[in-house]
């Protein structure tokens, strides 16, 4: 910054613990990642008898051929791998054409009820009726059981709704104005004006939304009863965790440990192959100040 | 004269008003449309359930009809205050809560401080990159990983999770965490920590991105050296936002989430590890008893409100912005 003043010793010994610091932390905060990536690499036998390693001596994609094999786990991890990449397309589609209509149309200012309807908005983001009720509602629906349970009741986030009506309402008015003047609707005025302009929000949103959709846990297990309709985060669950389940069953063939660590890239592949466009979207999306106004 | 006649105009400027709304409502006709699915969304998921907690106050339960189960009055209430759980739930939800407070809230804060002083940008960048990972992964993989890494050896001689070698060679002794009641706060404490510090920085660092850096310039010219920089300027900047974030994490002090507690609680763990909302789970859609489960829900959320409203009352008594 500043290169005329030399930096002090004391000041490159903060620099230094500073960078160690930091250094050590992100490497430890992503080494469980590394370890199970390379342990679902490796042979059962070095899982069972090294703790900790991020590259396996011996490297095989045993664990990989028996998850993926139609007459192994392949059946259950490719129909749970459908409902999930389904679920998060439709869901965040959905999530995105919820969320910007609602969104533009409480970006006009001088709307009717306008007000009434952001503090309805405000007022669920404080005090929800729980999740009994809501499932009441989802079983009312006959919406019990079926995908759709795993999208509507979440199909919007008050948060990002918000945000994009604070966006919305930021377009310049003189683009909107001169398109009606031009004889287009307000309909065509959100589909050719609104939507094109505010395209980097929509990246941002959706990625978002995917995200949360492929991790969604909580909806599958709440609103779901047919095992041939559970998410992969449901049957990551089932699998990792079996073994607790199944000590009281000895029938039960427990799941060699590579399978589980195979498993667990598998459910995680996703987000990370994301992850770099999420990083450049960050920002946008966390605003606090966005909720006022 | 002239108050009279306001008067008499009155109800004729009403009605003028009611028909310049009119024409507004039907000139923004498609505008209504558009609002359409969001407000058939908020009434049907948000506020049909709001109006459900009515259940609350019935004898409500799985297999009989809405209708005919009989109103109890506060019954389910009381059940609940005078039932053993009932202190057990606070006991764990305010423990979680608070250890999460104590020890976990102070970490993005200090982590923004440390990387604002990180001047290799492309360093910071990769730093940050690598801390964020962690918030975007499933809480099912992050319970699943923790699972791997705890878990004892299987068969004698062979080894177990790393996590749980570093402890046995620690203590000497051999611990199955998840199984112990008592350790189960700090698995969801260090998980926490693990998955949200690096996340918990961006909303701190982007208020950090406003401070003009005149303000470093002239502090480096009076002599002051970094931690005097950190303390009167770095830290100002961030002072609101560490309040509003401290506001809405008091306004959810009993929200401990529900899916990591969910899945790391097992029958060995459940005297500790059971909270609100896992209890509303597990009574309400596990054991179909729901009218009880909704009178614990609409007791943890009434809560909630008194604790977001006093926080926000407070931090504005205090010259802060508040929420709201």
């Amino acid at each position: 910054m500043l290169t005329y003043k030399r930096k002090t010793i004391g000041e490159i010994i903060g620099d230094v613990i500073i960078y160690a610091v930091l250094t050590v932390l992100a490497i430890t905060m992503v080494i469980p990642f590394l370890y199970v990536i390379a342990a679902s690499f490796a042979t059962e036998t070095e899982i069972l008898t090294r703790p900790l390693f991020i590259i396996p001596e011996t490297v095989t994609v045993d664990a990989y051929k028996r998850i993926f094999d139609l007459n192994d786990y392949g059946t259950r991890v490719f129909q749970s791998l459908g409902v999930s990449v389904g679920v998060t397309l439709v869901g965040t589609l959905a999530s995105l054409f919820f969320t910007t209509t609602m969104a533009y149309g409480l970006s006009r200012r001088n709307l009717v009820g306008r007000n009434i309807m952001l503090n309805c908005v405000l007022f669920t983001m404080v005090f929800s009726g729980g999740m009994i009720p809501t499932f009441l509602v989802v079983k009312g629906l006959g919406l019990y059981d079926t995908y759709a349970a795993l999208i509507l009741p979440g199909v919007i986030s008050a948060y990002n709704m918000l945000i994009s009506k604070n966006f919305f309402q930021e377009l310049p008015a003189g683009l909107e104005e001169a398109a009606s003047i031009d004889g287009c609707t307000d309909l065509g005025i959100f589909v050719k004006i609104a939507l094109p302009l505010s395209l980097p929000m929509l990246a941002t949103f959706g990625l978002f939304y995917a995200v949360g959709y492929w991790n969604n846990y909580f909806g599958a297990l709440l609103y779901l009863e047919s095992q041939e309709k559970y998410p992969f985060t449901l049957i990551l669950r089932n699998i990792v965790f079996m073994a607790q389940a199944a000590e009281a069953d000895p029938n039960v063939e427990l799941p060699q440990e590579t399978l589980k660590m195979a498993i667990i890239v598998v459910g995680t592949v996703p987000i990370l192959i994301v992850y770099p466009f999420l990083q450049k979207h960050f920002a946008a999306g966390v605003m606090v100040g966005a909720i006022k106004g | 004269m002239a108050k009279v006649e306001k008067i008499t105009l009155s109800p004729e400027q009403k009605l003028i008003e009611r028909k310049r709304k009119l024409t507004r409502i039907k000139k923004d006709k498609w505008i209504y449309l558009l609002l359409l699915p969001g407000a058939l969304f908020f009434i049907l998921f948000k506020f049909v359930p709001m109006w459900g907690v009515l259940i609350a106050f019935k004898d409500y339960y799985a297999g009989i009809n809405f209708w005919m189960a009989p109103w109890v009055g506060f019954s389910n209430f009381t059940d609940f205050f005078t039932d053993s759980d009932f202190l057990r739930l606070f006991k764990n939800t305010l423990i979680i809560s608070g250890m999460n407070l104590v020890f976990f809230f102070p970490l993005p804060i200090i982590l923004s401080l440390f990387l604002n002083e990180m001047k290799i940008q492309w360093y910071k960048k990769a730093v940050q990159t690598l801390v964020y990972v962690p918030h975007f992964v499933s809480m099912v993989v992050i319970c699943s990983i923790t699972f791997m890494l705890v878990k004892t050896p299987s068969i004698d001689g062979f080894t177990g999770g790393a996590l749980y070698e570093i402890m046995k060679r620690l203590t000497g002794q051999s611990i199955n965490v998840l199984d112990t009641p008592s350790n189960i706060y700090w698995v969801l404490l260090i998980q926490n920590i693990w998955k949200e510090t690096g996340w918990g920085t961006v909303i701190f660092l982007a208020a950090l991105a406003g401070v003009d850096m005149e303000q470093y310039e002239a502090a480096i010219v009076d002599g002051a050296n970094r931690w005097q920089q950190m303390f009167y300027i770095t830290f100002p900047a961030i002072t609101s936002t560490i309040i509003t974030m401290f506001i809405l994490r008091m306004g959810a002090v009993l929200d401990t989430g529900f899916e990591q507690i969910i899945l790391m609680q097992n029958d060995l763990n459940k005297t500790t590890s059971e909270t609100f909302d896992t209890y509303v789970y597990n009574v309400g859609r596990v054991d179909g008893n729901y009218g009880y489960s909704t009178a614990v829900g609409l007791f943890k959320s009434i809560i909630s409100i008194i604790c977001i409203q006093s926080a926000n009352f407070l931090a504005k008594r205090h010259g802060q912005a508040g929420l709201f």
